[in-house]
């Protein structure tokens, strides 16, 4: 069987249109997870069903794609799910930034600010914010419609009690235009500045979970928190290694059995640009 | 005076079988209503009707709200009604579980009503989960520990902590001392006759236990097959039952 055998990015025509509606849905209505009938994607769940399905819906034969995992765009699962959509839709893919109309996600924003006109996908493991606080779906679905949202800053609370400070630092709840609380999927509270007011439309995938959320351009976007313990985001405290660059999200790595370590840019696109443009790190060749 | 509560007619059927029938009766405001009755007699239905976790068949349950006056709580909204029951109102449950977050410290137990009006400030949040702690006699040492290392009856101390510390105009109690040895339950029965006349709540307690009603109720209601079958002052019926089944009742108390 040839590659043409599928339709243009692998989904049916129907299916695309079936997950445009909830994504439409999801825009009219930010923060608030549309239910949509996920289909069986040629990937297991947990490696981006969600995000594949949402792309496979948005993308259209001009677009240029670019795959990022954790930042970066040659690891595993942005490689396999980059070559998925070469093959399926062939459409152009690009690792730069500021080149791609359609970027899927996972962990991470770019670091180079989104414009309009972009979509950025995420891959949502677990939709529901709420899910390891109440474990009921009818109720978590009651309490969004309600506005029922005590029980997050239960979360909050315990964090602070038991740490001192808030030690969620990844997934970090969020409220979008004063309404629905929102999981920002498991990017680090580092970026989740980012998602309020960004120019690019943001989509939300969870494929197992069967849900689709979206922010529209310039959607406010505020972080939970309380008064005497406002909302941080955080990073390692170091330069990036490779660009020395001191305004990125950080990768730490281990690089010898003595204990050695750097700390490198996670996005890699952005670290790339830096050092192509002259910037150097203490720990460049 | 306005009735806190007022009850009319409340009846609620499970398919055919009764749960109550035709149960009328007004709460006034610091008054201590007991329900007693046995096992599957309607108490618990009746309370739940009341409490709004189940919807009667018919009845009307007027709470004489701060803002709006009398309302009926039955035809009040889902978001008025849960406004209610994390503000004026306070639920205490036999088991201590189920009214607790057992995955969250004792702290955040308490805390969590406070959250749900929009306190916003750790700080004062915690000075008053730590001061109910303290006026229910857990240690405040104890405030970040989960109450899953808590014993029985300090877990069901906690439980109404953490409904009072909204200050709460009227509580529902469902066996409160259920499950809890003696001189445990003497204990929280002290406690809770002190909370209710200090902050001059109004409560209605459902049980089967006597010396629970005897000790708490101003007024008692006799419940059989989800029936009211008798009501009044606690002393006069539990020294003078006119019921036969009320007379069981109170002659099956073991005297010890």
């Amino acid at each position: 069987m040839t590659e043409r055998a599928y339709n243009f990015a692998y989904l049916d025509e129907q299916t695309k249109r079936m997950i445009r509606r909830a994504i439409l849905k999801g825009l009219a209505i930010p923060g608030y997870q549309v239910p949509f009938a996920s289909r069986e994607m040629p990937m297991p769940y947990g490696w981006g069903t969600g995000g594949v399905q949402v792309s496979a819906a948005v993308l259209t034969p001009d677009d240029t794609l670019k795959v990022i995992d954790q930042g970066a765009d040659d690891t595993t699962n942005a490689v396999s799910i980059r070559s998925f959509f070469q093959r399926t839709a062939g459409v152009a893919t690009t690792t730069a930034t500021r080149d791609a109309t359609v970027i899927q996600t996972r962990h991470r924003i770019p670091e180079e600010p989104l414009r309009e006109g972009q979509i950025l996908v995420y891959q949502v493991p677990i939709p529901e914010p709420l899910r390891f606080l109440e474990p009921r779906e009818s109720e978590t679905r009651k309490m969004h419609s309600l506005e029922d949202y005590g029980l997050m800053h239960v979360k909050l609370y315990e964090d602070i009690a038991r740490h001192g400070h808030i030690a969620t630092s990844y997934a970090y709840p969020v409220k979008v235009e004063g309404r629905y609380v929102m999981d920002p999927s498991p990017i680090p509270k580092f970026d989740n500045p980012k998602l309020g007011n960004m120019a690019a439309i943001q989509l939300f995938g969870a494929g197992r979970e069967q849900r689709i959320y979206a922010l529209p351009p310039y959607t406010q976007v505020v972080s939970l928190d309380f008064d005497d313990h406002p909302f941080e985001p955080s990073k390692a405290d170091h330069p990036c290694g490779m660009c020395g660059g001191t305004d990125s999200y950080l990768d730490e790595l281990i690089v010898d059995d003595a204990g050695g370590r750097m700390f490198v840019c996670s996005d890699t696109d952005y670290c790339e640009g830096r050092q192509a443009a002259g910037h150097k790190g203490k720990d460049a060749a | 005076m306005t009735p806190l509560l007022s009850v009319q007619g409340v009846t609620k059927h499970y398919g055919p079988h009764i749960g109550c029938a035709d149960v009328s009766f007004d709460l006034y405001p610091g008054e201590v209503m007991g329900i007693v009755g046995e096992s599957g007699s309607g108490k618990s239905t009746l309370l739940n009707c009341m409490a709004g976790h189940l919807v009667p068949d018919s009845g009307q349950v007027v709470f004489d709200t701060r803002g709006h006056g009398p309302r009926d709580t039955v035809t009040m909204s889902e978001p008025e009604r849960r406004m209610l029951a994390r503000t004026d109102w306070a639920f205490v449950h036999q088991h201590a579980r189920d009214g607790l977050r057992m995955g969250v410290s004792a702290g955040g137990n308490v805390g969590e009503r406070l959250m749900a009006v929009g306190a916003r400030n750790y700080a004062d949040i915690r000075a008053k989960a730590t001061d109910w702690l303290g006026r229910v006699e857990i240690d405040a040492a104890r405030v970040d520990d989960r109450p899953t290392t808590f014993s029985g009856g300090m877990q069901q101390r906690l439980q109404i902590a953490r409904n009072l510390v909204t200050g709460p105009r009227l509580v529902f109690m469902d066996e409160p001392t259920g499950g809890l040895d003696v001189s445990v339950q003497a204990r929280l029965l002290d406690l809770l006759r002190g909370l209710v006349r200090d902050m001059g709540l109004s409560a209605i307690i459902v049980t089967h236990d006597l010396a629970v009603v005897r000790l708490l109720a101003d007024r008692l209601m006799v419940m059989k097959s989800g029936r009211v079958v008798e009501a009044g002052l606690t002393d006069q019926v539990l020294d003078d039952p006119q019921h036969a089944y009320s007379q069981l009742l109170v002659s099956s108390v073991l005297q010890v």
